[in-house]
């Protein structure tokens, strides 16, 4: 009997000093995104970096512990993303899971960190549906969204005359949600799509696609992809002549690609993006500081990447706690001013609201310095740019 | 008219397409058909050579303004050196072991070509003009076709052209095969073989750094470029049957205009296309169409 007791004692003291660990541990934030395939250069390693520059610039420390990061490769791949996340929250006790680029990985890092109850936020990833069909309570949406490149970009274009539309979309979930909100704003402004076409991810040769683009007669063939992919096609549109008979217009375009395309190639081309490194002075602060490591600009996801990194732990110290649910009712009641955005705040569907901007990409002769390419067409506030309550299909905006 | 449903223009425009991109297939092929054919080693670095073919191209115009028509010479020159190098070195320890060495180790070879490449110059891409000579496009009636591309099916034919005859039906081919079928009898008769070997797996790289000077202006120049590309590459080789030079060329051909067509028809299969004829292929001829039953 004795004997017994002490086992117990002694399991009870065990238990419990592994719980003073669990609470005393680090805090440890988890990335996944691409860092070795085409969307490494606007995300990837140094994406990580910004999410370790943070962390050192908030001190290193949150309520007394140490914070940790870690990354990882999901090498675009759903069920790599899946198992990873699910890994270091079961073994890591991860307190924050933050999702890269690729909308089929990011939408299955939501469903992981919804059924373990972590905060998730997705910087990278285009798909509206995070917030809207697939939303749930752990998610918050950070940089951009298929429904606002539609709503920026999309609407520039029709109301500059590209009334006949044909996607070229890449075959994922990213190109189809592209795809589908685009097509809802070209229709709600008297715009017809006369065609589309599906390619692979990662396609090497768009010839084929441009061709039977060309055949379709629309004014504009709008890109619904991304990265390598939109640089390949656009490449290939101007060789086969297709610039001459229809406008080529990129939905998702960052400033990595207006580099690797060059300005020449890419002159008078509107951009919708969440940020610009040349937009105010904190922005240019920030922009310099990566240039001195990486020799390139920022993109703006990366600017998110550190952004969100640090509204994060800021919660955190406010909340006093990691606990997911606490963490996340602070976050949705906190407004958020920094290099990245200003008065962006978080709705209940996950949504981070904050001003989107529709960039047009300068000629050869006005950019004066290396990467100074977008000139500011227009400011469109959150509320606008992002799905509205009356459309959103998420159960959590319903009252 | 329409063929198949689909305008004759769009038709013929596909078809030309197919062959641009064939002759991509075709030239790679080739050269993993020479070094597997004569040598036995699967080169799974193929693509990686490929790949700096293509960023030799890109360095020389982008340090030291040397133009197209020089990198079209000196790339495949230094990607072949580069390939005496890794056999000299690496490879030569392998011979008489299983083949899957030779693979693992080429295959090793292809991530750290392919890592370092990435880590200097990232996945974006970098851009790299057509030739002026070559700059414009021709319209064929059916289609807008660029000069460039035509160039590169010319320029390929004639360089599968050249290997073949070489191998075939020179005093030079008849030692090679010789020699890779009994070395050390060849060797008797004053052929310096292990030179020989080491130069056609050089030849056959060098092949690869063309093929990636040839893509330069069509593709973004990535280090990515090779990887995306090597499996289907070896699907061709595979068809067109394991070390058949003729086989690999025709079948690359083939196999550029069928995945063509499959874009127009079912654009999601296109990626895998080449896969399911694969698959057809070995059930019906497991040595594939132009290989020799062991």
């Amino acid at each position: 009997m004795k004997f017994k007791t002490l086992v117990a004692a002694m399991a009870l003291g065990l238990g419990s000093l592994a719980a003073t660990a669990q609470n005393n541990g680090p805090v440890r934030i988890g990335f996944i995104t691409d860092m070795s395939s085409l969307y490494a250069d606007i995300d990837g390693p140094a994406g990580a970096e910004m999410i370790k520059w943070a962390v050192q610039d908030f001190g290193g420390k949150v309520l007394n512990r140490p914070i940790e990061v870690l990354t990882a490769d999901h090498q675009n791949k759903a069920d790599v993303a899946a198992s990873k996340a699910r890994e270091w929250i079961d073994s890591q006790n991860l307190a924050l899971l933050i999702g890269g680029t690729s909308s089929g990985t990011n939408l299955a890092m939501a469903g992981i960190a919804k059924e373990k109850k972590r905060p998730f936020i997705s910087i990278g990833a285009g798909s509206a549906r995070l917030t809207n069909e697939d939303c749930t309570p752990y998610t918050i949406h950070y940089a951009y969204d298929t429904v606002a490149l539609a709503k920026v970009g999309g609407n520039a274009l029709v109301k500059g005359g590209a009334k006949k539309w044909y996607f070229l979309t890449a075959d994922y979930a990213f190109g189809h949600s592209l795809e589908a909100d685009a097509t809802t704003v070209v229709k709600a402004n008297g715009g017809t799509v006369v065609g589309s076409v599906k390619h692979p991810l990662n396609a090497s040769d768009f010839s084929s696609f441009l061709l039977q683009a060309q055949g379709s007669k629309a004014d504009i063939l709008a890109m619904a992809n991304a990265g390598g992919d939109t640089i390949n096609a656009m490449k290939a549109a101007k060789e086969f002549g297709i610039t001459k008979s229809m406008k080529v217009a990129g939905l998702l375009v960052f400033i990595n690609d207006v580099h690797s395309i060059g300005v020449a190639n890419a002159e008078g081309l509107q951009v919708a993006d969440s940020w610009y490194w040349n937009q105010d002075d904190d922005s240019r602060k920030f922009a310099k500081r990566f240039f001195d490591k990486y020799k390139r600009m920022p993109s703006s996801l990366q600017a998110a990447d550190y952004s969100a990194t640090t509204n994060y732990l800021k919660a955190v110290q406010a909340a006093g706690t990691t606990d997911t649910d606490k963490v996340m009712s602070t976050l949705r009641g906190m407004k958020f001013n920094d290099f990245y955005h200003k008065n962006g705040t978080i709705r209940a569907d996950g949504r981070m609201l904050h001003d989107m901007y529709l960039f047009q990409v300068k000629s050869a002769k006005e950019s004066n310095t290396p990467w100074d390419y977008y000139k500011l067409v227009a400011k469109v506030p959150g509320e606008q740019a992002f799905t509205t309550p009356a459309e959103s299909k998420c159960s959590l905006l319903k009252k | 008219m329409e063929i198949f449903g689909i305008p004759h223009q769009a038709f013929l425009g596909q078809l030309m397409l197919g062959l641009v991109n064939g002759a991509f297939y075709a030239m790679l092929s080739l050269g993993l058909a020479v070094i597997f054919g004569l040598l036995d080693i699967v080169n799974f670095a193929h693509g990686a050579l490929y790949m700096v073919g293509a960023f030799a191209a890109w360095i020389m115009l982008d340090k030291w303004g040397v133009g197209y028509w020089w990198a079209l010479l000196l790339a495949p020159l230094l990607v072949g050196a580069f390939g005496v190098v890794i056999e000299r070195l690496l490879l030569k320890r392998l011979y008489g072991l299983d083949p899957l060495y030779g693979l693992l180790l080429t295959f090793g070879l292809a991530l750290i070509l392919e890592g370092a490449f990435r880590k200097e110059y990232g996945v974006s891409g970098q851009s790299y003009s057509v030739p002026e000579a070559l700059a414009g496009a021709t319209n064929l009636g059916f289609m807008i076709l660029p000069n460039y591309r035509a160039w590169v099916v010319v320029a390929s034919v004639a360089v599968c052209l050249a290997t073949w005859f070489i191998i075939e039906r020179t005093r030079l081919g008849a030692y090679l095969r010789a020699g890779t079928e009994n070395a050390k009898l060849v060797q008797a008769f004053g052929v310096n073989v292990p030179l020989m070997v080491s130069l056609t797996y050089g030849a056959g790289a060098a092949l690869a750094g063309l093929a990636g000077v040839l893509a330069a202006p069509v593709i973004q120049v990535t280090p990515l470029m090779g990887s995306n590309l090597i499996i289907v590459v070896f699907a061709v080789v595979v068809i067109g049957g394991m070390g058949s030079i003729l086989g690999s060329v025709i079948t690359g051909l083939g196999l550029g205009i069928v995945e063509g067509f499959t874009r127009v028809f079912y654009p999601e299969a296109s990626n895998i296309v080449v896969f399911v004829i694969m698959a057809i292929v070995l059930m019906l001829r497991p040595a594939g169409l132009f290989g020799k039953e062991a």
